[in-house]
């Protein structure tokens, strides 16, 4: 449990470092979706191609990342804390949902500004 | 129970022997045939004799957070309560969720657990049961011995048809529960040969009726499945998932969904989302809890039990 939990914490610690370096630097191609509440954050997400996007699952219940056509990109569970990174090399739109909560949908839109 | 075991075995032996017809109701569907005949009844139609079985829910062994800081201490006193039933049920039915995350410690425990009851447990996986690599591969290793497809089965007891089926597997963006055409398909053909008489127990994880849709608390393609068991006179659909008892009955067919022995859900629609009900720990074990069900011949066949670990 203590390993869960400490696990977690870092997850968390980590991300915040990486958004706080996002804020420093804007260049940076990162983006970041949150879940809570059984919810993407946002659910659509737009960024330039090229951008690395890191879902956290902030849920007290596990989740996933997987794209509508199962293929795309896949995370494995995440539990609370964890975190889940993709490159978006590609512009389109990228549908996504939660293989264990499919009620969960959300999409990245790649298209250069 | 033994004064309503002997009521329901009178209801379905009394007969009007005057006109030469004797009636007889059992699981749910009226029957008339003549005197002499009716020994020469067909071989499907069952012959319903009592027993009793269990259904547990949602252990999600491995879940360590408010409002249960280790979901196998309340498996174990879950456990506890049908060890200390007056007779051994005649199985355990889990419809799913064994694990939190599927992991392989996380079933070790469970079937550590459940191996004190000394009884046969039949499982269906739920959706925290699909999350290893194999995406459902390790639960179908472990407990999938018998089982069709994707883990679906159907076994008889003691005049009984029970089905169990897989509603987690696969599952599409937007949508809820969902069976499949393979394993319909399977159904069709394993209900077919079986009399209207023969009482049908349904054990899936994912609600067969849509309770909530936002919450995904549904099964898609359950419509189909229901269809085939209309001309049934008793049909009773247990499920887990929501973690809260719920029942609805349409025509002959009940749906009942059981308690978690881990954490409490909302009710529908209650609340921003469908986590874990966080309840003061004086609390949890009102809202968990096993289902005990007794099986006798009759209109009705099964008596059902909900029972508090409190």
């Amino acid at each position: 449990m203590s390993y869960s939990y400490l696990r977690g914490g870092l997850a968390v610690a980590a991300f915040t470092l990486a958004l706080n370096a996002a804020t420093a630097a804007p260049a940076a191609e990162t983006a970041k979706v949150v879940i809570g509440n059984f919810t993407f954050g946002p659910v659509a997400l737009t960024v330039k191609p090229g951008t690395t996007v890191t879902w956290l699952n902030g849920d007290d219940i596990p989740h996933t990342v997987v794209a509508d056509d199962k293929k795309a990109f896949r995370s494995k569970v995440l539990d609370s804390g964890d975190s889940f990174s993709f490159t978006f090399t590609t512009p389109g739109t990228f549908a996504y949902f939660c293989s264990i909560h499919p009620h969960m949908t959300g999409k990245v839109i790649v298209k250069a500004s | 129970m033994g004064e309503h075991a002997s009521r329901r075995r009178f209801l379905e032996c009394m007969g009007w022997a005057g006109t030469g017809l004797v009636w007889t109701v059992s699981g749910g569907i009226a029957d008339a045939s003549l005197l002499g005949a009716a020994q020469a009844a067909p071989k499907s139609k069952p012959i319903v004799t009592p027993f009793t079985f269990v259904q547990v829910s949602d252990s999600h062994i491995g879940f360590n957070k408010d409002p249960n800081p280790d979901a196998r201490t309340t498996f174990r006193e879950a456990v506890a309560r049908i060890n200390a039933m007056p007779h051994k049920p005649a199985f355990i039915l889990h419809t799913g969720d064994v694990s939190q995350l599927s992991k392989p410690a996380e079933f070790d425990d469970a079937d550590q657990i459940l191996k004190e009851t000394g009884v046969e447990v039949f499982h269906v996986p739920g959706e925290h049961d699909m999350l290893d690599e194999g995406q459902g591969r390790a639960f179908l290793d472990r407990y999938g011995r018998g089982t069709l497809g994707d883990g679906w089965r159907s076994f008889d007891h003691n005049g009984v048809h029970f089905v169990g089926l897989v509603n987690v597997k696969d599952l599409k963006a937007g949508g809820m529960g969902h069976l499949g055409e393979a394993q319909l398909d399977w159904l069709k053909e394993d209900l077919a040969p079986l009399s209207a008489s023969t009482p049908i127990v349904v054990y899936t994880h994912i609600p067969l009726w849509t309770i909530y849709a936002d919450w995904g608390w549904g099964t898609d393609d359950s419509a189909q499945a229901l269809g085939l068991m209309k001309r049934f006179g008793s049909v009773t659909v247990l499920n887990g998932h929501i973690h809260q008892i719920i029942q609805k009955t349409e025509g002959n067919i009940t749906f009942q969904t059981a308690r978690s022995t881990a954490f409490p859900q909302p009710a529908p629609g209650q609340g921003p989302a469908p986590g874990p009900l966080k309840v003061p720990a004086g609390q949890l074990r009102d809202m968990l809890g096993i289902r005990t069900l007794k099986v006798a011949p009759g209109a009705h066949p099964l008596a059902l039990a909900d029972s508090a670990l409190a």
